[in-house]
């Protein structure tokens, strides 16, 4: 039997995903709403059906069907200048249907604020409107270039916690080597899942760099399952095997200029800004967004998880972002960035100027910006996106002549 | 003195801040520490032997922030981060930053690399207040902040000093809660403009001063006959209410801040402090026992019924939301509030606020027909 696509296995995997939830709600399991970098270990372990409220936006977003959803949030008072999921979020815990895919209302909330603050804020309503307990894990900021020992037994202490209000609401003790388990197939996935998006490394790139985007749906949902380690392992083999032919991102196109791609995607114009790229022969190799999923930690103890999940740049220095996305820059060969400024998201872009001084002081790398948001169509102007890119196409030729003559 | 002299002695005070702080330096002897919002064990400042003092931002023009953060981030911290890259802050010995939401986390990692003076000191909050870590984790922030206000003054912050100090700030917060309640007896002479510059005066003076001066205000105020005013009693809530413009609105129209539910204002003093423990351990319970505020997270969220249970309490007309652009914790917490106000029937009036704004005519109007609408 020939083997399943990754692309088919992600397609199923996705199906599978929602259906389970409903089955799950309708069976009178519980349901689990959470962010999508929190430890789903600790509810893959006690066997909970968990979905994600910033997939489900992303995927009402692509479908542009963000509007009716954040109108309605907007009209019970939600302003215009908050976080676009949590608007869709919010409007879908009234309107409770979409087009695009559905998810049961939750029994329990599961939030970790590594992501932002935001999260906190927007898991702190939905508890309270929907009457729905909430455990919230919390990382702090770390004003330095790791995560300190006192944030470290800090959010291990609330992992504990967590692990108790979870016994007390499922009513079942922990089982640890299930947990421990968990913790083995997450760490494993996540490493597929690096290793697949390290390929791009390569020149030219055998992988379309938009394909991250629509991987990093599973990556947030499969990462503690079987399945997830899965799919990510045989997107690697293909990838390899493109690589060891040489082949590029495109059949029908040259990878002419690498990116990277800094901010979430602009899920309702995912495809007019990937052909305007395309276009122009640009392809997004990096984005400093999907190696958040790269949680890599020792399994002896919750230590060690907590460290893990306290370190995502967000709550890092800027001199640890700074080295992060220069190394990115440095490892993936890339000409240029591409920087979306997502009115959604303060905490990523508020460090945007700097990082575009940084690529252009320590490795001579352009880089533009343009206005965007991760589902709220009306911020977008495709217009302004493509002088943008143009401009950078522009600065990105003048670079490699510059380097040619060298 | 009178107690009108002396009311405008300190909102005098508190209308020039940078006039106030630079007499505080001299008249105290000691060097100064900048705070930014939102809540900060001050006493550890203190107690070394060195002057906290507020910093809200404050109109300005911005061109050096622009290199650093967007436009849609708030305007205190915006502005803020303007003023140190222009080096308003150079006279400051340090300034100490917390992280109560994505934007200040963002601000503290530009200024990281931005500011080079004065010093930055970082304080990190726990956002979860519930867990049994959560003590360990502000008391680690509190002994570091300590550490490092011992390096820059080169001595010791010993147990007694910070029991002095928590004693200081004790009254002060005690002379706070006074003041705030005097209102309802005295809402000309305390009208929405006065009151809010004499609580300011206190982010840029010497405790000990301030709180010496504020009692001498309230027993001189007691002295006199007790007022009424006409305009409609209201609770505001939010950041904080500025510019000083939008306060003269309310005066105009005889407003009466009843009480406050404003982080630059009571939610500072409101929660009482512990009886028992360490100095360090009554700080970070007090931040752990502050309820019904925007920027911790908050188990079952009792904004709502906290501002429901005060209109009551004060037979208050409604409550004014005043609501910082780009405050995303605020504008989170406002459908939830929002409905709970309304299906109690408690009016409210809503103020989108830019500090910014070179006008505040628009609000103005709202605030005229907020009472008319009560009849008021």
């Amino acid at each position: 039997m020939e083997k399943q696509s990754s692309k088919q296995m992600l397609n199923d995997i996705l199906k599978r995903h929602y259906e389970d939830a409903q089955k799950a709600k309708a069976e009178g399991r519980p349901v689990v709403w959470s962010t999508s970098i929190a430890p789903q270990e600790l509810l893959e372990a006690m066997d909970l059906t968990v979905v994600y409220p910033e997939n489900h936006a992303a995927a009402i977003g692509a479908r542009k069907d963000a509007p009716r959803f954040i109108e309605n949030a907007e009209s019970e008072g939600y302003s215009a200048d908050i976080c676009s999921y949590a608007r869709v979020n919010m409007g879908y815990a009234n309107i409770k249907h979409s087009d695009a895919a559905d998810i049961p209302m939750p029994d329990l909330l599961f939030c970790c604020s590594n992501i932002c603050y935001t999260a906190i804020k927007w898991y702190e309503n939905l508890s309270k409107q929907l009457n729905v307990p909430l455990i919230m894990i919390d990382c702090p900021y770390n004003y330095s270039y790791s995560v300190t020992p006192a944030a470290v037994a800090y959010i291990k202490a609330q992992l504990l916690d967590a692990i108790g209000k979870l016994e007390e609401f499922t009513g079942r003790k922990m089982d640890w080597d299930r947990l421990r388990e968990v913790m083995r197939i997450s760490n494993e996935t996540a490493m597929w899942w690096k290793k697949a998006t390290d390929l791009a490394m390569a020149k030219p790139a055998p992988v379309s760099g938009f394909d991250l985007f629509n991987y990093m749906a599973t990556i947030v949902c499969v990462r503690g399952k079987q399945e997830g380690t899965e799919l990510f392992k045989r997107w690697y083999e293909e990838l390899e095997e493109r690589k060891a032919k040489g082949l590029g991102p495109w059949d029908n196109a040259e990878e002419k200029y690498r990116i990277l791609w800094d901010g979430i995607a602009c899920w309702p114009y995912l495809a007019t800004t990937y052909k305007i790229l395309k276009k122009n022969g640009i392809n997004m190799v990096t984005s400093t967004y999907p190696e958040s999923w790269t949680l890599l930690y020792e399994l002896s103890d919750l230590a060690g998880m907590a460290k893990a999940y306290g370190s995502i740049y967000a709550s890092l220095s800027m001199e640890y972002a700074n080295d992060r996305i220069v190394t990115r820059a440095r490892n993936f060969q890339i000409d240029g960035a591409l920087f979306h400024s997502n009115r959604s998201c303060k905490g990523m872009d508020f460090k945007q100027y700097e990082f575009q001084r940084q690529l252009e002081s320590e490795l001579g790398i352009p880089s533009t910006i343009f206005d965007g948001d991760q589902t709220d169509p009306s911020v977008f102007s495709e217009a302004q996106y493509e002088t943008r890119v143009q401009a950078l196409v522009e600065m990105m030729e003048e670079r490699k002549q510059r380097e040619a003559m060298k | 003195m009178k107690a009108a002299e002396l009311i405008q002695a300190l909102s005098d005070a508190g209308r020039t801040p940078k006039q106030t702080i630079l007499r505080s330096i001299q008249e105290s002897g000691k060097r100064p520490v900048g705070c930014f919002p939102i809540y900060l064990p001050e006493e550890i400042i203190y107690a070394a032997g060195l002057l906290p003092v507020g910093l809200w931002g404050g109109k300005t023009s911005m061109t050096e922030v622009d290199r650093y953060i967007q436009g849609f981030c708030c305007s205190i911290m915006r502005a803020d981060m303007e003023l140190a890259l222009r080096g308003a802050y150079n006279f400051l010995e340090a300034i100490v930053i917390p992280t109560y939401c994505d934007s200040m986390k963002s601000l503290l990692a530009n200024w990281g690399i931005a500011v080079k003076t004065p010093k930055t000191l970082a304080y990190i909050i726990p956002q979860n207040r519930y867990s049994s870590g959560s003590l360990d984790f502000i008391l680690y922030q509190n002994e570091a902040l300590r550490t490092s206000l011992s390096e820059i003054t080169g001595r010791p912050i010993t147990e007694a000093d910070l029991e002095d100090a928590f004693q200081l700030y004790e009254q002060y917060r005690a002379a706070m809660r006074r003041f705030v309640a005097m209102v309802n007896d005295y809402p000309v002479s305390l009208n929405p403009v006065n009151r809010h510059l004499v609580m300011k005066a206190a982010w840029f003076m010497d405790k000990k001063v301030y709180t010496e001066k504020l009692n001498t205000l309230m027993d001189a105020l007691l002295k006199e006959p007790k007022e009424t005013e006409t305009g409609p009693r209201v609770i505001p809530t939010g950041l904080m209410v500025e510019p000083v413009k939008l306060l003269e609105a309310f005066r105009e129209n005889h407003f009466v801040f009843v009480e406050d539910d404003l982080a630059q204002e009571s939610r500072q003093f409101r929660t009482p402090s512990r009886t028992t423990g360490t100095v360090m351990e009554k700080l970070a319970y007090r931040l752990m026992d502050l309820r019904g505020d925007t920027f911790f997270y908050e188990e079952n969220k009792s904004r709502g019924s906290r501002l429901i249970e005060a209109v009551k309490q004060h037979k208050a007309d409604g409550v004014v939301v005043c609501m910082y652009k780009f405050c995303d914790p605020e504008e989170f917490d406002y459908p939830i509030y929002k409905k709970e106000l309304e299906e109690a029937h408690v009016p409210i009036l809503y103020l989108e606020i830019d500090p910014q704004m070179d006008s505040v005519e628009q609000l103005r109007t709202r605030i005229q027909s907020f009472a008319e609408m009560l009849n008021k």
